[in-house]
């Protein structure tokens, strides 16, 4: 019997599982994917914005400045990349004027400082790769940038040194209330819990509607996006939103906390949740689009693409709280995008109300800070010397496009919960994100994963079951 | 911090014959960094037969042309050091590299980047779908294939007909994969033509030329591809689409100079090739910086790589060894839009008339066509050329009297001039 059961290990069930870690009780993490972040928090722009977009006095609005203040510390104690890169969002006509006024306003009202109107050349002055078409912009100086995946895995690694438990290709099938307890059913056991926290994104109606008769219906909504090779980071330092037009939504240009270059994303509503592939129509209209404020864009500076999809709701609020009807239930639903700079607001508003609700104590002995995995690519001189004494591994680049040792991958496998495949060990440390995309680091990291997980070669995937990268020996 | 003559910096092929030719000039103060568990490079995994005609008259597989090499390199001792990754180049040639034993910082007086190169990944072409597994460059394929003994996937659509992807293509058929189709987005290969023959007809494997691959199926593997055919700006006819059922897709798009370590130490880099812009000494825009092999522009046939490299270790020998280092004014090789670019691209106009080699790469696919040089108005060099194609290297070589007034003019053309 569990205290609280949390479904989903995105960046809101992470998030929500470290915040009640502080307390005791005991916590179940159940996630249908064989690792963290594997939704929608692997694929968003990974903009921590300054909420000046959100309608006053929504959720959205509340939970978005509130967390976006959060970051600073969060990232510094849980050694996540997070960076403060300030926002413009560019108008290139002269009445789009009148509509960054709004969007100042809205900023004001909703509690955002640090927020100005410039002029295009000002905005030039500051990022010179912009378009001569930009009349105006918006400027957000708070606004950041911040590595989602990496973020999740650091809130995941926080909240099990806290003892939370985390069980992983578990899809909850079903949940029941029963006499004075949830029965959550997965594919794999029955778990018993007072709370169930649905923090599951695009399928979280699913979770309530099986228990709840306040039904409710999440369209995914895809995003594409390109990511560009770190020898364009020059391009913007600033992260680049288009004033929405009659031209569309339009895309944003960003650098990532990696310096590589983000173009899109696109906005369409598809049928299936699972439904991650990327278009050639999307990804012209994302490009096109980038062009506007970006017209020197490399298209040769392209080296992957990626699609991720948005829990929409049709009311465009969160749904955050207790279900009205099934006692014990606490929804997280809707939270699209400002969803990951609500985050750390979000789960700490979760947590108290939980916490409330079964009268949990504080843990004393409450482990705030989680030691990231050291980076050879960060190390000066001595701390490299150092670190090779410790551990010759250190020595050894595996993936020399972002310089990541072996060291780092055979880490990045052992800490719970650990990379189980290739994708895994890429968002933890990053080997084979770089221009080559795996070209040379694939049979080395497969050797390493082997090894570690105890598996042969054909047994290794790329992410989770079925996707594995070798179909067997060649002839003997 | 230790201290050498000329550092190498790859002991593939390129590094191997530039160690070779420094040491037989006379410098034994040399030293090869290698991140790989061997010397040999990317030959270790070709192991395919046709390296060496040129060089050896005879045709060796990757590992024998590579050991020749070895062991002319052991024959000298010249010293190497395997599993080490250079991480870091400076302005004034310092080094920074790692491997299990440390840090390793080096005070070069000449460095050849000898890295070679890599392949395009699958996101450098755009390609829209599933991210799922299945999806190898060529030459990652390979080396599961003949260093790792394992099968990448059993039916088989590559795209692109690079050496590389041809190859594989019969690689895989001899494995027991069925190769479903080869598709070139061009409308002709950029393999040498012995490759379509030996790798592609003998084996009836189709070559789509004017194809590209619009889409990838599949939910965790490659369940099937979508072709299509493009129009002259190479855009796909989405109305001519076709899926074809493979749990594999082989890319060969195109080889990328590995240039980290140049770009790092801010060497001017070629826009067109990748590689750095070198003069006819092969010397860098750093002083004392040299690089050959694919690391400069990729070659079609590793003898080549070869040559080149042996020119470099003389050069770095020369450059270590002369008294007064004289700087001269160089003029840089122009071309027309027929010919991609030379190498080298720029001429030192100093008073070395020894015969010089320049080399290029074509545009497009040109029938009766001279190859020819202007030095100032005069036209120094013309060479009839029944068929020019962007896979296969083109050379000049100049005579004595060639050079001499290459380097005395102010302008240099290379072009190709059609012939009636």
């Amino acid at each position: 019997m569990y205290d609280i059961i949390i479904i989903g290990a995105g960046i809101i069930g992470t998030s929500i599982a470290r915040e009640l870690s502080k307390y005791n009780a005991k916590i179940l993490v159940l996630e249908k994917e064989n690792d963290v972040s594997c939704g929608t928090t692997k694929a968003n722009s990974g903009i921590v914005h300054a909420g000046y977009d959100a309608i006053p006095g929504s959720l959205k609005a509340k939970f978005n400045v509130e967390g976006a203040l959060m970051y600073e510390e969060l990232s510094k104690d849980l050694e996540f990349p997070y960076k403060k890169n300030g926002a413009f969002v560019l108008s290139f006509s002269e009445d789009g004027l009148s509509k960054l006024n709004d969007l100042l306003e809205r900023g004001k009202k909703n509690g955002v400082k640090n927020l100005s109107i410039i002029t295009g050349d000002e905005v030039r002055k500051i990022e010179p790769n912009v378009s001569s078409e930009v009349k105006y912009a918006l400027y957000a100086k708070d606004s950041g940038i911040v590595s989602p995946y990496e973020m999740a895995i650091a809130m995941a690694e926080n909240a099990y040194s806290n003892g939370v438990e985390f069980k992983f290709e578990e899809e909850v099938i079903d949940v029941k209330y029963f006499g004075d307890r949830f029965i959550v059913l997965s594919n794999f056991g029955t778990y018993y819990s007072k709370v169930v926290v649905n923090a599951c994104g695009v399928y979280s109606d699913k979770i309530n509607n099986f228990i709840s008769n306040i039904k409710y219906k999440i369209t995914p909504r895809k995003g594409e996006y390109m990511l560009l090779d770190k020898e364009f980071s020059y391009i913007t330092h600033t992260t680049l939103f288009q004033l929405p037009s009659n031209m569309g939504k339009g895309v944003l240009v960003a650098p990532t906390t990696h310096n590589n270059i983000l173009v899109g994303p696109t906005a369409l509503d598809v049928l299936e949740k699972d439904d991650v592939d990327t278009t050639y129509d999307g990804l012209n209209k994302a490009w096109n689009s980038a062009l506007l404020t970006i017209p020197k864009l490399p298209k040769g500076g392209i080296i992957t693409q990626f699609s991720g999809l948005r829990a929409h709701l049709d009311t465009d609020d969160y749904v955050i709280g207790f279900s009205k009807d099934s006692k014990g239930l606490y929804n997280l639903i809707g939270i699209e995008s400002p969803g990951l700079a609500s985050s750390p607001a979000i789960s700490k508003y979760a947590a108290n109300e939980i916490k409330e609700y079964l009268n949990l104590e504080k843990k004393y002995n409450f482990i705030s800070k989680r030691p990231k995995i050291k980076h050879v690519r960060e190390m000066n001189d001595d701390e490299l010397k150092e670190a090779i004494k410790e551990n010759p591994l250190y020595g050894h680049i595996v993936c020399r496009c972002e310089v990541v040792s072996e060291a780092e991958i055979v880490e990045s496998i052992r800490r719970f919960p650990g990379a189980k495949d290739l994708d895994g060990v890429k968002r933890r440390v990053r080997a084979g994100m770089g221009r080559c995309q795996m070209g040379f680091c694939t049979p080395k990291i497969l050797e390493i994963l082997s090894k570690e997980l105890n598996i042969s070669l054909d047994e290794v995937t790329k992410k989770g079951k079925g996707s594995e990268l070798l179909v067997g020996r060649i002839k003997e | 911090m230790e201290n050498y003559n000329l550092v190498i910096i790859g002991g593939g092929p390129a590094g191997l014959a530039a160690a070779i030719s420094a040491y037989d000039k006379g410098e034994k103060n040399i030293l090869i960094l290698e991140r790989e568990n061997k010397l040999g490079g990317i030959l270790n995994q070709c192991i395919h037969n046709g390296f060496g005609l040129h060089t050896f008259n005879e045709e060796l597989t990757g590992p024998e042309y590579a050991y020749r090499f070895i062991e002319e390199v052991e024959k000298r001792h010249i010293k190497y050091m395997l599993n080490t990754t250079v991480i870091n180049l400076s302005k004034d040639k310092e080094i920074r590299a790692l491997s299990e034993d440390g840090l390793l910082i080096i005070k070069a007086k000449a460095i050849i980047l000898a890295c070679g190169c890599r392949e395009r990944p699958r996101g450098g072409i755009n390609i829209a779908g599933s991210r799922c597994a299945g999806i190898y460059s060529a030459g990652t394929a390979q080396k599961l294939v003949n260093i790792d003994g394992f099968m990448p996937g059993k039916e088989v659509v590559i795209l692109g007909s690079g050496d590389i992807g041809l190859i594989m293509a019969r690689r895989m058929v001899f494995e027991g994969a069925k190769v479903k189709a080869v598709v070139e987005l061009l409308p002709y290969s950029s393999g040498l033509n012995r490759n379509i023959v030996q790798c592609l007809n003998d084996f009836n494997i189709p070559l789509l030329f004017s194809h590209t691959v619009v889409e990838i199926k599949g939910k965790d593997r490659v369940e099937s591809v979508i072709i299509a055919e493009v129009d002259e700006r190479l855009n796909p006819k989405m109305d001519t689409c076709e899926e074809i059922k493979c749990d594999t897709l082989l890319l060969s798009v195109g080889l990328l100079p590995e240039n980290e370590l140049a770009r790092g130490a801010d060497v001017n880099i070629s826009r067109i090739t990748r590689g750095a812009v070198v003069d006819d000494s092969l010397m860098t825009s750093i002083d004392g910086v040299f690089e050959c092999g694919n690391v400069l522009h990729v070659h079609d046939l590793v003898d080549y790589v070869s040559e080149e490299a042996k020119e470099a270790g003389i050069k770095a020998y020369e450059y270590i060894n002369s008294k007064a280092k004289k700087v001269y004014p160089k003029t840089e090789i122009e071309t027309d839009s027929l010919v991609r670019y030379t190498v080298p691209e720029l001429i030192i106009n100093n008073e070395d008339y020894n015969p010089l080699t320049i080399k290029l790469r074509v545009s497009n696919v040109f029938k009766k066509v001279r190859l020819e040089v202007k030095a100032d108005d005069e036209v120094i060099f013309s060479k009839a050329r029944p068929v020019v194609a962007p896979g296969e290297m083109e050379k000049i070589d100049l005579k004595e009297d060639q050079v001499k007034k290459l380097r005395s003019s102010k302008h240099i053309l290379v072009y190709l001039k059609k012939v009636e």
